[in-house]
């Protein structure tokens, strides 16, 4: 009978639920948004660094993403291969660089040199050409996103990477840039002679171990081998470049920011319309006191009030949501909607409508059942 | 306060049809009174103090064959103060009343003079100030809020002068809903429920909703609720005031049928004189203080009979 009541409670005054269901609807709609912006904007700063075959990475000291680029000089190489545990250390370029379109005018990019046959980060979902075409002469491999940006075609077509003739031999699709500057693929000794570094150096150094080799233990010890650069995990290399981008930056505390506002305006939406309810409703409340139900009961039949309009306000609003999502793929900053974002978004929504019954709690503890006699 | 036992008359038996008179055995109770129970009941008055009652309180909790013997709810030299500081207000003065198993007793009194007060306090969502209330043996001294909810679940049932049914619910959900707080098997409690409502007469409005039901259907699908959870005590609260002649006289009709079941006793609250026919025992209240007592009279006689008055002192 608890959720019969909640649900007719709930239903009874149409226009009293639509206000709520719309304030959940955009609160969904505006949280799911910001937090599915939030998760594009971290799959796009750590894409490199996540899909890279590698447990640690050296990298210039104070580097703080991927895209910076300043120069190892290679005896980091070297020494990192004389420490025990490690099995292959892979040198990788990265540097931004002027993209000459065959049209005339440039575009910033991020030139990223590495070598197929080292498997430490090469290009992934290439959909147009292959992995060893971007060996062939002048080869490279960009994102089919970027192909307006950079003024070619397709698959072919020819530019200049600063003073260096190219020819896009290979097209991946997903691989975006958060700084919206495209990736250029090509191979490591390409990437060295455009940039004019010699063959010794590189950007970073992904060190892959030998099986069983205490991951710990070999940080350690590169670095205290290696003190004038630094060596981090994956995982923190990741994570420093998202406080670099999202933080540093401000954007992730606009996107997070965003998504706490919608969760305030719906948590006071729904507080307000249940409040109210509540209060239209409080000589039922008191009746079903007289009658003697316990506190309990009744607190249970709010927060099913909160509940289901909190759950019917989450589907409309994930509703809307996943179209946005439909409509962001493709832009400069896709928006990504998992399933544990939306089960989060689920239990967000479930925990919003819990606290907004706080309000119309209070209100019934303090009834009397008493003016049941009143009326 | 005084215990009156007279010899009772028959009760005045309206014209219409009684609901539920014969439904009123399906619950374990025969809902009959037998002529020579009502004889039983006569045989003078016994007086007794608050204090006596109080002895009484236990042996009167006991069946002792003569269904009308039991007391089910009695209250003791109660003293309620309402208000605070200098708004405060003595509502009752000492009221000591034990209603009996199988009657139906009217408190009549003029508005302020404490009736809903007492009704509250009887009903066990007040508390007295002082004194004390024995519901079904069990005294509400000390008792929280929610032990005071338990023995409300448990042993009362409640109809109000607004009906106060549910309008988003039916009639037979209204009725389930008491049900579902005592916390009931959901379908041992629509069995009942729909008991309930054929009790009342009516079985043919179980999915109407309030707003399609009139006054009096209305009022009877309160009396269901009240009735459906077996409650020793029923407490109607001016259950007439808001009906007219006709229907008043058959909710009246209906309260005094269920009254005639030998384990439940019915308090009415009320202002209406066309109520008086229907009551075993009118009480009156004036100032906080029950004024007078009496016991209704012959069969088919409006008139209320064996009237003993008797001023109290107050208590306080």
């Amino acid at each position: 009978m608890i959720l019969t009541l909640a649900f007719r409670n709930l239903f009874h005054d149409r226009i009293r639920l639509v206000v709520t269901l719309v304030g959940i609807l955009f609160s969904i709609v505006l949280v799911a948004v910001q937090l599915g912006l939030y998760l594009g904007s971290t799959r796009m700063i750590q894409g490199m660094i996540n899909h890279s075959n590698a447990q640690l990475w050296i990298t210039p000291y104070g580097t703080s993403s991927f895209e910076e680029n300043s120069l190892m000089d290679g005896r980091e190489n070297n020494t990192a291969m004389a420490v025990a545990g490690v099995a292959r250390v892979v040198p990788i370029i990265a540097a931004f660089v002027r993209w000459r379109k065959p049209a005339g005018g440039n575009t910033l990019s991020v030139l990223i040199g590495t070598d197929a046959s080292d498997g430490g980060l090469i290009p992934w979902n290439i959909v147009k050409g292959s992995i060893d075409d971007i060996s062939l002469p002048d080869g490279v491999a960009v994102d089919k996103s970027y192909l307006k940006e950079l003024g070619i075609a397709g698959l072919g077509s020819r530019a200049q990477v600063l003073d260096r003739r190219v020819r896009v031999r290979a097209l991946t699709d997903g691989i975006r840039s958060f700084t919206r500057s495209p990736y250029i693929f090509t191979t490591l000794s390409r990437a060295r002679s455009i940039i004019h570094a010699t063959s010794d150096q590189a950007s970073f150094y992904l060190v892959q171990l030998t099986p069983g080799a205490d991951p710990q233990a070999v940080l350690t010890e590169l670095r205290a081998r290696l003190p004038d650069v630094e060596v981090l995990t994956r995982q923190a290399f990741g994570a420093r470049a998202l406080q670099h981008w999202l933080f540093k930056t401000g954007a992730g505390i606009a996107l997070i920011g965003g998504a706490v506002l919608g969760l305030v305006v719906g948590t006071v939406i729904v507080a307000q319309t249940l409040y109210s309810s509540t209060k239209d409703h409080l000589n039922e409340f008191a009746t079903l006191r007289a009658l003697g139900s316990s506190k309990g009961y009744i607190y249970r039949v709010i927060l099913a009030q909160a509940g289901l309009s909190g759950f019917v306000g989450y589907v409309l609003g994930m509703s809307v949501a996943m179209f946005v999502v439909y409509l962001s793929q493709g832009s400069a900053l896709s928006m990504v909607m998992t399933p544990n974002l939306a089960l989060g978004l689920l239990a967000l929504t479930l925990g919003m409508s819990t606290i907004s019954a706080v309000g119309a709690i209070t209100k019934v503890m303090r009834i009397d059942p008493a003016m049941v006699f009143s009326r | 306060m005084t215990d009156v036992k007279d010899a009772g008359g028959k009760r005045p038996v309206s014209g219409k049809k009684r609901a539920g008179r014969s439904k009123s055995g399906t619950n374990g109770r025969t809902g009959k009174r037998a002529a020579a129970v009502r004889k039983q009941a006569g045989g003078g008055g016994k007086q007794a103090s608050g204090r006596n009652n109080k002895q009484a309180g236990a042996a009167g909790n006991k069946h002792s064959g003569d269904a009308t013997d039991r007391v089910v709810l009695r209250a003791l030299d109660v003293v309620k103060d309402l208000g605070e500081g200098a708004g405060k207000v003595r509502g009752l003065k000492g009221v000591s009343l034990s209603l009996k198993a199988g009657e139906l007793t009217l408190l009549m009194g003029p508005s302020g003079s404490g009736k809903t007060t007492l009704l509250s306090i009887l009903g066990c969502i007040l508390t007295p100030t002082s004194g004390d209330v024995i519901l079904d043996g069990r005294s509400v001294i000390g008792k929280g809020p929610e032990e005071l909810a338990a023995l409300r679940r448990e042993h009362i049932g409640f109809v109000f002068q607004s009906y106060n049914l549910f309008p988003t619910l039916n009639a037979e959900e209204n009725v389930r809903l008491a049900l579902d707080v005592r916390g009931d098997d959901p379908r041992e409690a629509v069995s009942r429920a729909r008991r309930a409502l054929e009790q009342v007469g009516l079985g043919h409005r179980m999915k109407s909703h309030p707003k399609n039901l009139s006054g009096g259907e209305q009022q009877r699908v309160a009396v269901a609720r009240a009735l459906a959870g077996e409650p020793s005590v029923i407490l109607a609260d001016e259950p007439t005031a808001a009906l007219d002649s006709e229907n008043g006289q058959a909710v009246m009709a209906l309260l005094s049928e269920i009254a005639q079941d030998k384990s439940r006793a019915v308090l009415a609250v009320t202002h209406d004189p066309r109520t008086l026919p229907f009551a075993d025992r009118i009480v009156r209240i004036e100032d906080g203080l029950i004024v007078s007592e009496e016991r209704s009279g012959a069969a088919g006689n409006n008139t209320v009979q064996n009237i003993r008055k008797r001023k109290r002192k107050s208590h306080v």
